[in-house]
């Protein structure tokens, strides 16, 4: 009886083998190929680069001033740029200013990339039965894959630093604005469409003036999804080299500091709600016309 | 304004909705009916045989029950939906024949529709979605303006140019999509129960609106409902639908006086008669001898309005008369009273059938 107890499983010199021979065929492909890889992303470092210094290396003043305006033209409530200018400012007074820049750079630009790949990946699963399937399971596996597991590929290809942290974080947040382009296109109002179509709208006219902007707010959502969970992601990606809020996080975890700990960890919530804020009014501004109409 | 010469022949048109439908279409032909088609192969019969000449200028409606295939019939003509086989024939070319490059020029320029939820882009001020049509076809926003501002001015929504649908009431979103579909100028107007969704005032007043507009554009107009006074009021010629097959075509004279079976009758027996025959379905030939001074009646005069305007006057029979005032018939205040009450008496010896009939349909 004793098979019945103990689930049989495969010979474990075979599995011994496969796991050696995955992991051979990885190192040979990184000792192959790390140098074009890495030179297949550099124009990627130098984008991020540019980014980082921009913003860190800007007069502190014009940054809290181009964030508060940012504020006031997606939401046009004076509440949120209120709240915005504060934060800033408490972060800055903590002695963060410099590691929050780094930080906001890393959100801003992976969330950019996630928007410009995102969104097309979105409205092609809505177009295409198949792909749509196909994607499904692969964001299903984005989200659920602890992301540490997919950092060992990254690293071994590319090595640390801004470049395989920036991947992490975009593959974590990517998947909440794929499915909500999807799911926005869909729910659009199926009348609608037929008007575009009886008025002779062509695929990409009904694309560009029907479907896109009717589903607007749902895409909106995606992007505060997006830019939430990479936020959450920093500290996760501090881990293979990227500076900021996140990395003074790691070292307070490291060393027992529980003030550094909580400041910095205040500061990420302090910038999630500033996002959080701007891009909620921003979306909330684009449903003031599209209640039921009343009749 | 328009010119018109856009009659829609619509020819052995059939839709069968369901997994390979081309298979069963002679089936269908031969007789197989709509409850048999979707026992046996899971398909259900959209549209059966229809065959309609519409005039072009001219109000047709369709009018039939849900479920009796009218919106279908209507997304046929500008084929939002793919029919399973047969013609429609407008100014000269089948639209079935169409390729897609083809289909959106001609949904461009030469149709345009109302939809019964108005099918308004709520992110678009009113005006912006009035010159939604002319935008696709590509004309340029200054002038594609001024011809929304007119038909905007036309439909009485000048002010509201600059609001979204959502702040509008009902009644005047549909006027929205009516100066949508009427900036197009396109030959055929296709409403899909554009006045269903309105309250019954609001609904009289569009309906008056649009036989104002239609008297000076001369539109094909196709307009489905299922309110048979709406179809009786707008409807030059009328077509019933039931299960997808045409049952009774023929102006509002032919479905009031003779209709073609119980179900119709069912229909017309809550009518009111009186608002929708004329003079000219029951009056004689005017006796050659007659020197009498009576009395006149344009031809086309309701039998409500002949009634009561007899009713003011001395005599108890008039002369109908046609446009110019040639002498068409004699009319007596008995025959109107009788045409009247023959509603009461037909309905009373039809009641059990069509009674009977309701109820097998509305099971």
């Amino acid at each position: 009886m004793d098979w019945l107890f103990k689930f049989p499983q495969l010979d474990p010199e075979f599995l011994l083998a496969v796991k050696r021979g995955i992991d051979g065929a990885l190192k040979a492909l990184t000792r192959g190929y790390g140098q074009s890889i890495e030179d297949f992303f550099y124009p990627l470092l130098r984008v991020l680069i540019f980014f980082e210094n921009t913003i860190s290396n800007a007069p502190w003043p014009l940054v809290v001033l181009a964030l508060a305006a940012i504020a006031w033209f997606a939401a046009r409530r004076w509440a949120v740029v209120a709240a915005v200018v504060g934060t800033l400012i408490a972060i800055g007074l903590l002695g963060l200013w410099q590691d929050a820049m780094k930080t906001i750079s890393l959100v801003f630009t992976s969330t950019i990339f996630a928007i410009a790949i995102g969104m097309p990946l979105g409205i092609l699963m809505n177009r295409y039965k198949r792909v749509g399937g196909v994607m499904q399971t692969l964001l299903d596996v984005m989200q659920t894959m602890p992301p540490f597991v997919y950092l060992i590929p990254v690293v071994m290809l590319l090595g640390i630093g801004r470049v395989p942290g920036f991947i992490a974080v975009v593959i974590y947040a990517i998947p909440p604005i794929i499915r909500l382009t999807d799911l926005g296109i869909r729910l659009v109002d199926k009348e609608v469409l037929e008007a575009a179509d009886a008025y002779g709208c062509s695929r990409s006219q009904k694309l560009w003036k029907v479907q896109i902007p009717l589903a607007m707010p749902t895409i909106m959502a995606g992007i505060n999804q997006t830019i939430m969970m990479a936020l959450g992601m920093v500290v996760i990606a501090s881990m293979i080299g990227v500076q900021g809020l996140g990395l003074n996080v790691l070292q307070a975890i490291a060393n027992q500091y529980f003030t550094q700990g909580i400041f910095n960890g205040f500061a990420i919530v302090g910038i999630a709600i500033i996002f959080d804020r701007i891009s909620q009014a921003y979306g909330h501004r684009l449903q003031k016309h599209r209640g039921a109409a009343h009749d | 304004m328009t010119s018109n010469n856009a009659s829609i022949e619509i020819r052995d048109l059939y839709k069968i909705f369901g997994k390979s439908p081309e298979r069963y279409v002679d089936a269908v032909r031969n007789g197989l009916s709509k409850a048999e088609l979707s026992k046996m192969h899971g398909c259900i019969l959209g549209l059966n045989n229809i065959n309609i000449s519409m005039p072009a200028g001219k109000i047709q409606v369709v009018m039939g029950l849900s479920g009796s295939g009218k919106s279908t019939l209507i997304r046929h003509i500008n084929r939002l939906i793919e029919p399973t086989s047969g013609s429609i024939m407008i100014d000269g070319r089948d639209v079935l024949e169409m390729s897609e490059l083809e289909l959106r020029e001609f949904r461009r320029n030469q149709t345009a529709m109302v939809f019964q939820r108005f099918g308004l882009l709520p992110h678009r001020t009113v005006i912006d979605n009035v010159t939604f049509g002319l935008e696709v076809r590509g004309v340029e926003a200054a002038k594609s303006r001024d011809i929304g501002m007119r038909w905007i001015d036309r439909v009485g929504l000048v002010g509201f140019e600059t609001r979204y649908p959502n702040e509008l009431s009902g009644g005047m979103q549909q006027r929205v999509g009516l100066a949508r579909a009427l900036s197009n100028n396109a030959s055929i107007l296709l409403m899909d129960e554009a006045y269903s969704a309105l309250d019954p005032l609001i609904r009289t007043d569009m309906q008056t609106m649009l036989l104002e507009l239609q008297t000076e554009l001369k539109k094909t107009i196709v307009f489905i409902t299922h309110d048979l006074d709406e179809a009786l009021r707008l409807g030059d010629q009328i077509v019933i639908l039931r299960d997808g097959s045409i049952i009774q075509q023929g102006d509002s004279q032919d479905i009031l006086l003779r209709p073609a079976d119980d179900y119709i009758e069912r229909f017309v027996k809550d009518v009111n008669r009186g608002r929708f025959i004329k003079v000219d379905a029951v009056m004689e030939p005017a006796p050659q001898s007659e020197t009498r001074s009576l009395p006149t009646l344009k031809s086309g005069t309701t039998l409500d309005a002949a009634a009561k305007e007899l009713t003011n006057s001395t005599q108890d029979e008039a002369i109908v008369v046609d446009g110019p005032g040639k002498p068409l018939g004699l009319v007596s205040l008995r025959q109107i009273t009788a045409a009247l009450s023959s509603a009461v008496e037909e309905r009373s010896s039809a009641q059990g059938h069509a009674e009977e009939r309701l109820r097998r349909d509305l099971s």
